[in-house]
């Protein structure tokens, strides 16, 4: 279960509360109007940003303390999600080993992984050299080295083509049922929160309201998400 | 890559220090200025000669210069580790007999000098005249007076007598020669002095190069170029107003941690072996006449017909007022 | 955990540095009673600002036009140009002013042109000389710097500039200018903060006690006048004079935000026509500018290499293992306050620019006070010597580090810390191959800095230290000009080869 237990954060110019709970295997769109806080929401859980009150929670244990990388989570960025002077495999191999520090049984499941996300054969290319298709499938196939119960997309697809990121979703569905990830996806998009998440979470006005179900959110949607919804 | 150098630094620095506490011999510390130990000067030869008659172990320490080295003394005060202190300049003396640092030398004051110089704390070993040095193929008639100078179009570069002992020699110079009429003599040579240096080496390179006609130095000058390098073209102008004179000398610090040493060191700075060592070593006379007369060579550079000298103390009451008239005609 | 490691690090470095540079000065200041300048000191003060100001305005001015026709021009030897550029920087200050007036002085290479054309002479002596040789000194500072600046730029905005069909002068609105209102400050300070420590060049080529900066009357309080508490209050002038320096330019320098490329090739864009001519003309003008005085130093001092006697090369061995540990301290120092300043704090930097304002001559006699009733000054000589001249360039490798640990941090500290990359793994993974290229040149700067600079071991070398820039001083003492000539030369060709080295390392290890 992630548990966000009275979280409070105040910054600049806004405040974003949160005070809820999604169940291990959840997936969850977040969703709502530009700059109401989507992508902070994410950074509180994933720790890039602290919370003034409040706490995260993963299966009880209490996260708020915790460095990014020693949480139970993989975030997927809008951009800079790889590094661009280390080729593909060096990318993924930080994945599995953040000193980089690789067995061959290693580089074997970095190969797998490849494979697994159509990339066979681009380990050693940096990059620059990549599509921005495959730059998100290395992305992906890294998140699915790291194995991390939860996975975070902020927008990680948004410079993608329709069918591309219809295909990159699709992707991350699988992986999700493979590992049984519980997945938080901002988005934009009310027909990719249909399709791809059973639950929504609604971020506007300061909160990020508890997570409902999509389809009823969505068809019933309260003003505020109406006027987004347009 | 990044450490080793480090690591080896440090183990020189360890083992020198060690090498250094391992000799069993008596140590006599001598602090002394740069050019004075240089591989080309008198140091060298001059710690051979010493050490193979006093069982000891002579050690030079070396500042920048004649000034350098006072202000180095009174940093050290009473912690200094050395018994001599060899090359200050006669100028400069009041103010380093002030520091209460040096005790009598207790040795024979007779000397060679051009003047008459005896002082209870401070013993010459070396003196020279300052000159105005020229190039002679360039320069065929050199001016034989400040007056000459500032009425020719020449350039000269001198040394600024706030960073260096040179530049003070000049403007002690100009007045001990000239008195009252030294602010007129200084705004007249305005316009030949091409420019000032903090120090020698600077002036004199720049002559060297060609970018000055003259250059503020000594009349033994030419005494190197012409023994050293077979080079006869420099050549120092006689001025009718007289010469002044640099004089150095060397005292015995009242804490000597050695001081028979030190009365042995300042015996040998009087004798013969010493002051034949100092003309092609420091170019400079020496301060007694040598048995075997001066360096071929020596003989072909001019001698002044009149030598100025402040004494110990007229120099250093004339010093700050004499650098305010040299200030104000040259801010001009 | 990691970012709290590395700030106390930080802390603790910028007291070690404050303490350093401000222990001599209060060594020296004990005795100070009330504060007033002289008149003499405050005309001093004043030509020291002029100077300064003059020097540093028109040497990143000068140096734009430089850096933008590098940028977007590719040629033949333009590496070795770029390399090159590091050169005037090193040279020993004698060198330079020697090189210099073999080319613009009275008897120099322009006068003898101009009076062969029947023109008449110019002279190098004055104002004008001063601000010669330290655009001569410091243009080609700030043309590297600015340089890194244009690079730093991401292809993917030129490219968006291209396909919005941009002009020029929109490019240079929309993109080149708030790069230049990021660096160009902190160019200015740097020079401007070197120029007024300087000493010997400005009164050389100013010609007389006109041209007295406040750093000669530091010099004569120490040496003449034994007034250590003036020294202290002079070299305080100095410190405040930085100080405020410091925060106009931070006030000034807006950070670009320009986000992080894909590292792909590619520059501004390079427009044919005239502003191709005008870079032509631009790039053989500055080159001819650096050039000429090397030139005349390795004319001077070629006929004698073959004969150096041991003693220079003794002392070249002792200046290549001063350089290279100074260059490893500066580097580890400035490269933990460069990664402590990325993280959006100001205190490194000011840190890191404070050893800029401090006087050579007091921090050398300072320590020597502390130091000397405790050790042997001249078993003290290599450690100190290191220590002063990894401080002293300290601020040259921390602005050079600085604004691309900070690019570093903006673009990838998500991504490095979402992935648990820390410590060690960070450092060699991340950090030193991100920032290989300002590394190398930073490296590259501080080795040739030290190897040139005479620093304070004049002040604490015995007999047998001696450096190679102190051999060149006692070979001129020693009327030996043409030996030093040719020690200077091989003190020049051994301060540009570790430049050019670690340059050419940084440059070969910045992958995309």
């Amino acid at each position: 279960m992630l548990q966000l237990d009275r979280v409070q954060a105040r910054f600049d110019d806004f405040t974003l509360a949160a005070d809820w709970q999604v169940p291990k295997g959840a997936r969850v769109a977040v969703i709502g109007p530009s700059g109401a806080g989507k992508s902070t929401l994410l950074s509180l859980i994933g720790g890039f940003l602290m919370p003034d009150q409040g706490r995260v929670l993963w299966q009880g244990r209490d996260l708020t303390r915790e460095d990014p990388g020693a949480r139970p989570m993989t975030t997927l960025f809008q951009d800079q999600n790889l590094f661009p002077h280390l080729t593909i495999a060096q990318n993924l191999g930080l994945g599995i080993s953040p000193s980089l520090r690789l067995t061959a049984a290693d580089y074997d499941r970095i190969e797998a992984a490849l494979a697994h996300t159509g990339l066979a054969g681009f380990g050693t290319r940096k990059p620059a050299q990549l599509s921005g298709g495959q730059q998100s499938r290395a992305a992906l196939a890294r998140a699915l080295l790291r194995d991390k119960p939860i996975l975070l997309l902020d927008e990680p697809f948004a410079a993608l083509g329709p069918a591309l990121k219809r295909e990159m979703l699709g992707l991350v569905t699988l992986l999700a049922d493979e590992t049984g990830a519980t997945v938080l996806m901002v988005t934009h998009d009310p027909a990719e929160a249909r399709t791809f998440a059973p639950l929504t979470c609604l971020v506007e006005g300061g909160i990020a309201h508890a997570p409902q179900a999509t389809a009823a959110l969505l068809d019933n949607p309260p003003p505020a998400l109406a006027d987004y919804l347009g | 890559m990044t450490k080793s150098p480090l690591a080896l630094a440090i183990c020189t620095a360890v083992l020198a220090t060690a090498a250094m506490a391992q000799t069993d011999k008596p140590v006599l510390n001598v602090l002394t200025y740069d050019s004075f130990t240089s591989e080309w000067g008198p140091g060298p030869l001059v710690e051979k000669t010493f050490e193979a008659q006093c069982g000891c172990d002579l050690v030079f320490s070396a500042v920048g210069d004649g000034a350098e080295l006072l202000a180095r003394l009174q940093l050290e005060g009473k912690n200094s580790t050395a018994s001599v202190v060899l090359g200050l300049d006669s100028n400069l003396i009041t103010l380093a007999a002030a520091t209460g640092l040096f005790t009598p030398h207790g040795q024979n004051t007779a000397n060679d000098l051009p003047v008459p110089f005896a002082d209870p704390l401070f013993l010459p070993y070396d003196w020279g005249w300052f000159a105005v040095v020229y190039d002679k193929t360039k320069l065929p008639n050199a001016p034989d007076s400040f007056e000459a100078l500032a009425a020719s179009d020449l350039k000269i570069v001198i040394q600024d007598p706030r960073s260096s002992t040179p530049g003070l020699g000049l403007l002690l110079w100009v007045k001990a020669a000239y008195g009252d009429r030294a602010p007129e003599i200084w705004s007249a040579l305005a316009d030949n002095i091409l420019t000032v240096t903090p120090g020698w080496t600077e002036a004199y390179g720049m002559f060297t190069a060609g970018e000055a006609d003259m250059v503020l130095s000594y009349t033994t000058s030419p005494a190197y170029h012409l023994i050293a390098e077979g080079d006869d073209s420099k050549a120092a102008a006689a001025f009718t107003e007289g010469h002044y004179l640099q004089v150095e000398v060397a005292g015995k610090l009242s804490n000597a941690p050695q001081p028979e040493l030190a009365d042995q060191f300042l015996m040998f700075v009087g004798s013969d072996a010493f002051q034949s060592i100092i003309p092609t070593t420091n170019w400079m006379y020496p301060a007694h006449h040598l048995a075997a007369g001066l360096p071929k060579g020596f003989q072909q550079m001019i001698t002044p017909k009149k030598s100025l000298l402040m004494t110990p103390d007229e120099a250093a009451t004339a010093r700050k007022p004499a650098l305010d008239e040299w200030l104000t005609a040259l801010s001009r | 955990m990691a970012d709290r490691a590395l700030s106390l690090t930080a802390a603790g470095l910028a007291v070690g540095i404050g303490l350093l540079l401000l222990a001599p000065l209060a060594a020296l200041g004990l005795g100070l009673q009330g504060f007033s300048l002289a008149p003499a000191e405050l005309a001093a003060l004043r030509f020291t600002l002029w100077q300064a100001v003059l020097s540093a305005g028109l040497s990143v001015a000068l140096a734009i036009p430089v850096a933008r026709a590098l940028a977007r021009r590719r040629f033949r030897g333009r590496d070795l140009l770029i390399s090159t550029l590091g050169a005037p920087f090193i040279l020993p200050v004698i060198v330079a002013v020697l090189g210099l007036l073999a080319v613009f002085g009275r008897a120099g290479w322009v006068n003898q042109t101009l009076t062969g054309l029947g023109l008449s002479p110019v002279s190098i002596y004055g104002l004008q000389g001063v601000v010669l040789a330290h655009v001569f000194f410091n243009m080609p500072l700030a043309v590297r710097m600015i340089l890194h600046g244009w690079q730093a730029i991401p292809a993917e905005r030129f490219r968006l500039a291209a396909s919005l069909g941009f002009s020029p002068a929109d490019t240079m609105r929309h993109i080149e200018r708030p790069m230049l209102r990021a660096v160009l400050p902190g160019v200015a300070l740097v020079i401007f903060v070197i120029c007024l420590t300087s000493f010997a060049v400005a009164l050389t080529l100013g010609g007389g006690p006109k041209a007295t900066t406040v750093e000669l009357a530091i010099y004569q309080a120490l040496r003449f006048d034994f007034d250590l508490a003036g020294a202290a209050r002079l070299a305080l002038v100095q410190f405040a004079l930085c100080t405020a320096a410091y925060a106009v330019a931070t006030r000034l320098a807006l950070p670009t935000g320009f986000g992080a490329g894909q590292g792909r090739a590619g520059g501004p864009p390079a427009p044919k026509g005239w502003p191709l001519r005008l870079d032509v003309l631009v790039i053989i003008f500055a080159a001819m500018f650096l050039a000429l005085p090397i030139l005349a130093v390795v004319l001077d001092g070629l006929p004698g290499m073959l004969d150096l006697p041991p003693q220079v090369w003794q002392a070249a061995a002792r200046s290549l293992i001063i350089a290279l540990a100074s260059t490893a301290i500066s580097l580890g120092v400035a490269l933990t306050l460069a990664l402590a300043a990325a993280r959006g704090r100001n205190w490194p930097g000011f840190a890191a620019s404070l050893p800029l304002a401090a006087s050579s001559l007091v921090l050398g006699t300072g320590l020597f006070l502390i130091l000397q009733p405790y050790f042997r000054p001249a078993s003290l000589a290599l450690p100190v010597t290191m220590a002063i001249n990894a401080a002293l360039s300290l601020p040259f490798a921390f602005r050079i580090l600085a604004p691309e640990a900070r690019s570093l941090f903006d673009d990838y500290n998500r991504l490095t810390s979402s992935l648990g990359i820390t410590g060690f793994a960070r450092l060699r993974f991340v950090v030193l191959p991100r920032l290989s290229r300002p590394l190398g040149f930073a490296a590259g700067l501080v080795a040739a800095l030290s190897m040139g600079d005479l620093g304070v071991i004049a002040l604490f070398a015995g007999e047998g230290e001696a450096t190679l820039p102190l051999l060149v001083q006692r070979l001129m003492g020693a009327y030996r000009i043409q030996t030093a000539a040719s020690a200077a030369l091989l003190l020049v060709s051994l301060s540009f080869a570790l430049f050019w080295g670690f340059d050419q390392w940084g440059r070969r290890h910045a992958s995309a």
